[in-house]
């Protein structure tokens, strides 16, 4: 049920933020974020059922074909979670790693099944594709050490509140 | 048998899934892809969900706003306790007023200056993904909204609507990849299309090697597509450049900056009968 709350807090945030961006460079896949940090914490199977659910809302909000979104964030929380379970990922350089290779992969992926299909064509994949490793990245490695931090600083403050 | 753990399954899961997946992309690559079911079905349930997520953030904006006013107010007053003049405190609000409905009064100008039978309908919010330049707006069909309709600003064309549901429409971009227009540049009628990249700026195809150009030069629509009307500004030439082929690398910076769209007008009047 936290699951599906974080994915469509992810989705509302997204388009509330995508007003203010769409006319920019920088663009952060809020949802794609999301996907990463479940198959991280979570494993393969809840990122997978989080990330085609909610790729196919994204799918059916924005003007595309319903399903490659889909497709493409189940194939990045299936390939993350199995790393995921496989390696160590709580160290900050192997998550920085993740989640640049894993927006890399679903732009990459994303991209060339448009072209594929020949729905669409993109005059500047590269620039696009690194921006958004760039945004999602930082948006990533902020909320996993606002997430870990988070608990800790709780107890923290409830302790020095019982000392008072 | 044993139920298969599809927990322990994970590669079955997503072999599943993939399947799934081709098959629904599959049933939408013929060559009549009109606006499918789910589409409709999910645009039109979550554009809920963004009408009260906008209005939730309207509330907060409003509540702030007043805090602020309320402070103010409490700093003018005293002021007010040291100064004579009275009719300082109606001038300030008066002005205060007029910045307020500034904003408004271009959209009223906009409304009155065109023949063009238009509705005025605000941002309820963007795009779910950043790979297309898409935004939703509070009026559908119930307002008369139908697909291809065109939407404009003060600033110029902003895109047209792609999926209108009840109370809620979907609007592409000018500026998203899959985005085109008739335009023409307004000082030597050279004709072009322009086409979105997904980036902030246009690019005006089919323009002819000999076209007369200039940086700076504006650029409007010709009508010629069916959904835009004749005459309304898209933007400015950047930059040009002239290719080894029969046409000239042309770059348009747009008049309308997208991300600071807050309300936009639909033009209701069909572009035939306009012209």
């Amino acid at each position: 049920m936290r699951t599906v709350g974080v994915v469509l807090v992810a989705l509302v945030l997204q388009t509330m933020a995508a007003r203010f961006l769409v006319g920019g460079s920088a663009v952060v896949d809020l949802v794609l974020v999301v996907v990463v940090y479940l198959a991280l914490t979570k494993g393969p199977v809840t990122s997978m059922l989080a990330g085609s659910a909610a790729g196919l809302v994204q799918d059916a909000l924005s003007s595309g074909v319903i399903g490659i979104g889909g497709f493409t964030k189940l194939l990045v929380g299936f390939l993350v979670g199995s790393i995921g379970q496989q390696f160590i990922m709580t160290a900050a350089l192997p998550r920085f790693a993740i989640f640049l290779v894993a927006t890399l992969l679903h732009a990459a992926v994303f991209m060339g099944l448009y072209m594929l299909i020949g729905f669409r064509t993109f005059s500047s994949p590269f620039t696009a594709a690194l921006s958004q490793a760039v945004g999602n990245v930082v948006v990533g490695m902020i909320a996993f050490t606002i997430i870990e931090a988070l608990p800790g600083a709780i107890e923290r403050r409830k302790l020095s509140r019982r000392r008072k | 048998m044993a139920l298969v753990d599809i927990r322990q399954r994970s590669g079955l899961l997503f072999g599943l899934l993939t399947v799934a997946h081709i098959i629904l992309i599959s049933t939408q690559l013929g060559p009549a892809r009109g606006v499918s079911l789910p589409e409709a079905v999910v645009f039109g349930a979550f554009a809920e969900v963004q009408r009260g997520a906008a209005a939730a953030i309207g509330s907060v904006n409003e509540a702030w706003g007043d805090y602020l006013g309320l402070r103010a107010v409490r700093s003018e007053n005293k002021v007010l306790h040291s100064e004579i003049w009275r009719l300082q405190v109606t001038l300030q609000q008066e002005q205060a007023l007029a910045a307020q409905a500034r904003t408004l009064q271009n959209l009223l100008k906009l409304q009155q200056s065109t023949p063009l039978q238009t509705m005025a309908a605000v941002l309820i919010g963007g795009g779910a993904s950043p790979d297309f330049r898409t935004v939703s707006i509070d009026k559908g069909t119930r307002d008369g909204l139908r697909q291809n309709l065109a939407v404009i600003a003060q600033a110029g064309v902003v895109g047209r609507i792609i999926l209108p549901s009840i109370r809620a429409s979907k609007v592409q971009l000018l500026i998203d990849r899959n985005a085109a227009a008739g335009v023409l540049i307004e000082r030597s009628r050279a004709q072009g299309i322009v086409v979105g990249d997904g980036s902030d700026r246009l690019r005006m195809d089919f323009v002819a090697n000999d076209a007369n150009l200039l940086v700076g030069d504006r650029v409007v629509t010709s009508g010629i597509d069916g959904i835009y009307p004749k005459g309304f500004v898209i933007g400015q030439i950047e930059s040009f450049g002239r290719e080894a082929g029969a046409y000239q690398d042309v770059v348009v910076r747009p008049t309308v900056v997208f991300s600071t769209l807050e309300a936009v007008l639909v033009v209701l009047t069909s572009v035939t009968a306009s012209e």
